[in-house]
C-alpha cells in the first residue's frame, strides 16, 4: 500500500499574534513546527504501514525551510520525502496549494490513501484536504478519528459533533484526521539517524506541469480583506454565598435572568 | 576546537527537548515526592532512547557519546531525576558493549535497548573514593562463582533487572584483583535495601544491596578476570561527561526559572531585572554555563574520535559540579525568600545539583586526576 502525507509547517503556537499594522502573523521568534494535526496523519500513516505494509511518502509545500518538518516526519518513519518548493507558488489561497498538490500526488502515482490533518493550526480553513481530492477526483472522508483498511477499502469513523458515522470508501481515496485519532510517535534515536539517509526530493512549478494562472497569487480566487484578532470577551465571574438551598436559588435565577434557562 | 553538531544531532537534540518538555518536566515534582517513575521509563522506552548508545545490530540506535552526551543535557534540563537514571543506564550497559563476549552482547543489548534498566555497583557502604578497597568478593568455584559483600549508593538499585558487579577475586592484587559480573535482580542471595531518603534526585531510585552466598555461572564475568577496575575507570570517562553536560542542563533549567520570575517579580516599582545586582548573576550564569557546554562536548568529541579523554572528562565534570553548584544558589537567590519555597521548583534543582559534586567521582577525586595529570606535565 502506498500512503501520500500532506504534511505543513506552521508556527509553534497557539496563541499566534497579528501585526495590527500590515495584519500579517508575527513570526519573529516562533519556532516553527509540524502541523501538529499533520503529525496525527503522520501516525495514521505509520500505523496502518504497520498493519498492511507498504510505503509512506510525506509531501509538504513551502519554502526550503519547510523541510525541516519531512525531516521530522522521516525521522518518525516516513519512507520518502518529496518537498515542492517554488517562489511562484508564493501567495497561494487553499485552492493554489490544493492545485500543486494534487499535482505532486498524480505525478508520484500510484497512491492508495492520502493523509491530511484536518485543518492546519495557522489559518484553520480545512479546505486543502477536500481541494486536493477534488483535483484527483477521489473520494474523500473527513473529520476521521479511526480508520482501518480492508479489501481495497478504507473504514473511516467520523467525529461529527453530536455522534459518529462510519463510511466505507473506495481506496484511492482521501481523508483528513483528528488528533483523536492517535497520539503521534516521537522520533527514535535510530530514525533519526536513519532520516537524511532516506530519498528526498525537491520540486518545483515546472517539476509538475502547473498551469501558471492556477498556482501563486494568480491562481487564488480568494484573497485576505483584513486579519484581525476577534475581540476579547469578557467574562464576569459571579460567586454565590449562604447554605446549598440558597445558592442552587440564586444560580438558577441568574440564569432565568441571563434567558439561559 | 569548534564543537559542530551534525543535522541528525540537532535532530536529536530538537526531539529530546520536545519530549523533555512534553513527558519529564511534567513528573519531576512528582518523582521528588514519590521516587521512580515506571511510566515515564515505559515512554523513554518507547522512544527508543534506551538504546541510544547500543549498536544497531543489537538493536539500539548506534548513537555515540556526543549523541548520549546530548540527551542527557536535555533530560536534565526537566528532571535531574531522569538524567541520573539514563546515566546509569547507560553507563552499565557500555560496560557490557566494550568488555562483553559478543554472546553476552548479543544477550544482553537488546535486553537493554527493550526496557530492562541495568545499574553499575561500584561503591560500598565503607568504599566509596577508595574504590580499591571493596569488600565485596567472588569466589571461584567449579561451576561459577559465589558472591558476597554488599553495595550501596548504585544508581538504579532496587529497580534494575540486571547489575555489573564489581568484587575481589583475587584480594591480594589490590586494583588488579577486582573482576566485573553481570547478575540479574531474580539471582537467590540478593537482598534489596529500602529506598535511600536522598536529598536531591529523589526520582532515581538508591537502595542497599546486599549478596549472601549468590551462586553466578561462569559466564557471569565480564570481560578478563582481575581488569573491572580498569574497565570501570575507562567508563566513568563517558560518566563524567555525560555528567557535566547534565550539570549544564540543570543549570539552564535553574536560569531560565530565574529569568522568569526576574520578569515578573517588582519590587521599587520595576521588575527585578532591572536591578544591576541581580541582572549581573545572569551574564555569570549564562558565561559559565556556556563553558560547562565546551568542555563537555570537547571531551565527548574527542572520545567519539578514539582519544583518550580522561583529562578533559575529569576537567569538565570537575568545573561543571563545582559551578553548578553555585549557579543553582544564584539562581535560587533571585526569587528571594521564594526560592526556599517547595512552591517553587528552584528549591528543588539546588537539592538536585549536589549529588554530581559526589557522583562518578567526587570533585577531590577529579581534582587529583587533574592536577596530578597537570603537574606531571613538563
Amino acid at each position: 500500500m502506498k500512503i501520500l502525507v500532506f504534511v505543513k509547517q506552521v508556527p509553534d503556537t497557539d496563541d499566534v499574534k497579528l501585526d495590527p499594522k500590515t495584519g500579517n502573523l508575527m513570526r519573529d521568534g516562533v519556532q516553527s513546527i509540524i502541523n501538529p494535526l499533520d503529525a496525527n496523519g503522520v501516525e495514521t500513516a505509520l500505523e496502518l504501514k504497520e498493519q498492511v505494509g507498504g510505503t509512506v511518502i510525506a509531501v509538504s509545500m513551502g519554502p526550503p525551510q519547510a523541510d525541516d518538518v519531512l525531516k521530522k516526519a522521516l525521522a518518525m518513519g516516513c519512507d520518502e520525502s518529496v518537498l515542492i518548493s517554488d517562489r511562484a507558488l508564493g501567495g497561494a489561497d487553499t485552492l493554489a496549494t490544493g492545485y500543486p498538490l494534487a499535482k505532486a500526488a498524480a505525478k508520484i502515482g500510484d497512491y492508495d490513501l492520502i493523509i491530511c490533518g484536518r485543518h492546519a493550526t495557522d489559518a484553520e480553513t480545512a479546505q486543502t484536504g477536500p481541494i486536493i481530492a477534488a483535483f484527483l477526483d477521489i473520494p474523500q472522508v473527513t473529520l476521521v478519528e479511526h480508520v482501518t483498511i480492508e479489501d481495497g477499502c478504507a473504514i473511516c469513523r467520523r467525529l461529527l459533533p453530536d455522534r459518529y458515522e462510519t463510511v466505507k470508501v473506495k481506496l484511492p481515496a482521501l481523508i483528513t484526521v483528528c488528533s483523536e485519532i492517535n497520539s503521534p510517535r516521537y522520533p527514535t534515536p535510530l530514525n533519526i539517524m536513519k532520516a537524511l539517509k532516506k530519498p528526498r526530493v525537491v520540486w518545483n512549478a515546472k517539476d509538475l506541469n502547473c498551469r501558471e494562472d492556477m498556482i501563486g497569487a494568480a491562481g487564488s480566487p480568494s484573497s485576505n480583506k483584513k486579519i484581525f484578532e476577534p475581540p476579547k470577551r469578557m467574562a464576569e465571574t459571579k460567586y454565590f454565598r449562604g447554605d446549598a438551598e440558597a445558592m442552587a436559588k440564586a444560580i438558577v435565577d441568574t440564569l432565568e435572568a441571563e434567558k439561559i434557562i | 576546537m569548534l564543537i559542530k553538531l551534525t543535522e541528525e544531532q540537532k535532530m536529536l537534540q530538537d526531539v529530546a527537548r520536545e519530549f523533555t518538555q512534553k513527558e519529564i518536566a511534567p513528573r519531576d515534582k512528582w518523582m521528588d515526592e514519590n521516587g521512580f517513575d515506571w511510566d515515564l521509563c515505559k515512554k523513554i522506552t518507547e522512544a527508543g532512547f534506551m538504546g541510544a548508545n547500543i549498536p544497531e545490530q543489537y538493536g539500539g540506535s548506534g548513537g555515540g557519546i556526543v549523541d548520549t552526551t546530548i540527551i542527557a543535557q536535555e533530560f536534565a534540563k526537566g528532571s535531574a531525576s531522569i538524567a541520573t537514571f539514563m546515566g546509569g543506564h547507560w553507563l552499565a550497559s557500555n560496560l557490557i558493549l566494550e568488555n562483553g563476549t559478543e554472546e553476552q552482547r548479543q544477550k544482553y543489548m537488546p535486553l537493554a535497548v527493550s526496557g530492562k534498566i541495568f545499574a553499575f555497583g561500584l561503591t560500598e557502604a565503607s568504599a566509596g573514593s577508595d574504590a580499591a578497597g571493596i569488600k565485596s568478593i567472588a569466589a571461584e568455584t567449579e561451576d561459577g562463582w559465589v558472591l558476597n559483600g554488599g553495595k550501596a549508593w548504585i544508581t538504579n538499585s532496587g529497580v534494575a533487572d540486571y547489575y555489573i558487579i564489581l568484587a575481589m577475586t583475587d584480594p591480594d592484587q589490590g586494583t588488579n584483583g577486582i573482576s566485573a559480573f553481570i547478575m540479574s535482580k531474580d539471582v537467590e542471595g540478593l537482598a534489596v535495601g529500602k529506598f535511600e531518603e536522598k536529598m536531591g534526585v529523589r526520582g532515581s531510585a538508591t537502595c542497599e544491596l546486599a549478596f549472601d552466598n549468590i551462586k553466578l555461572p561462569k559466564d557471569a564475568l565480564l570481560g578478563v578476570r582481575g581488569k573491572g577496575f580498569k574497565m570501570a575507570m575507562q567508563t566513568l570517562d563517558i560518566g563524567r561527561i555525560s555528567a557535566a553536560a547534565v550539570c549544564a542542563g540543570i543549570c539552564q533549567h535553574a536560569m531560565d526559572l530565574a529569568r522568569d520570575y526576574a520578569n515578573e517579580r517588582k519590587a521599587f516599582g520595576k521588575p527585578i531585572k532591572a536591578f544591576q545586582g541581580l541582572a549581573f548573576r545572569f551574564a555569570d550564569m549564562y558565561a559559565e554555563i556556556k563553558a560547562m557546554e565546551l568542555l563537555a562536548y570537547e571531551a565527548a568529541t574527542t572520545k567519539d574520535a578514539g582519544g583518550r579523554c580522561t583529562l578533559d572528562a575529569a576537567a569538565a565534570k570537575l568545573f561543571a559540579t563545582e559551578k553548578g553548584t553555585q549557579i543553582c544558589i544564584q539562581a535560587q537567590a533571585v526569587f528571594g525568600g521564594n526560592g526556599m519555597s517547595k512552591e517553587y521548583d528552584i528549591e528543588r534543582l539546588l537539592r538536585d545539583i549536589r549529588v554530581w559534586s559526589v557522583m562518578e567521582g567526587s570533585t577531590e577525586i577529579l581534582r587529583m586526576i587533574v592536577s596530578g595529570t597537570v603537574l606531571a606535565k613538563k
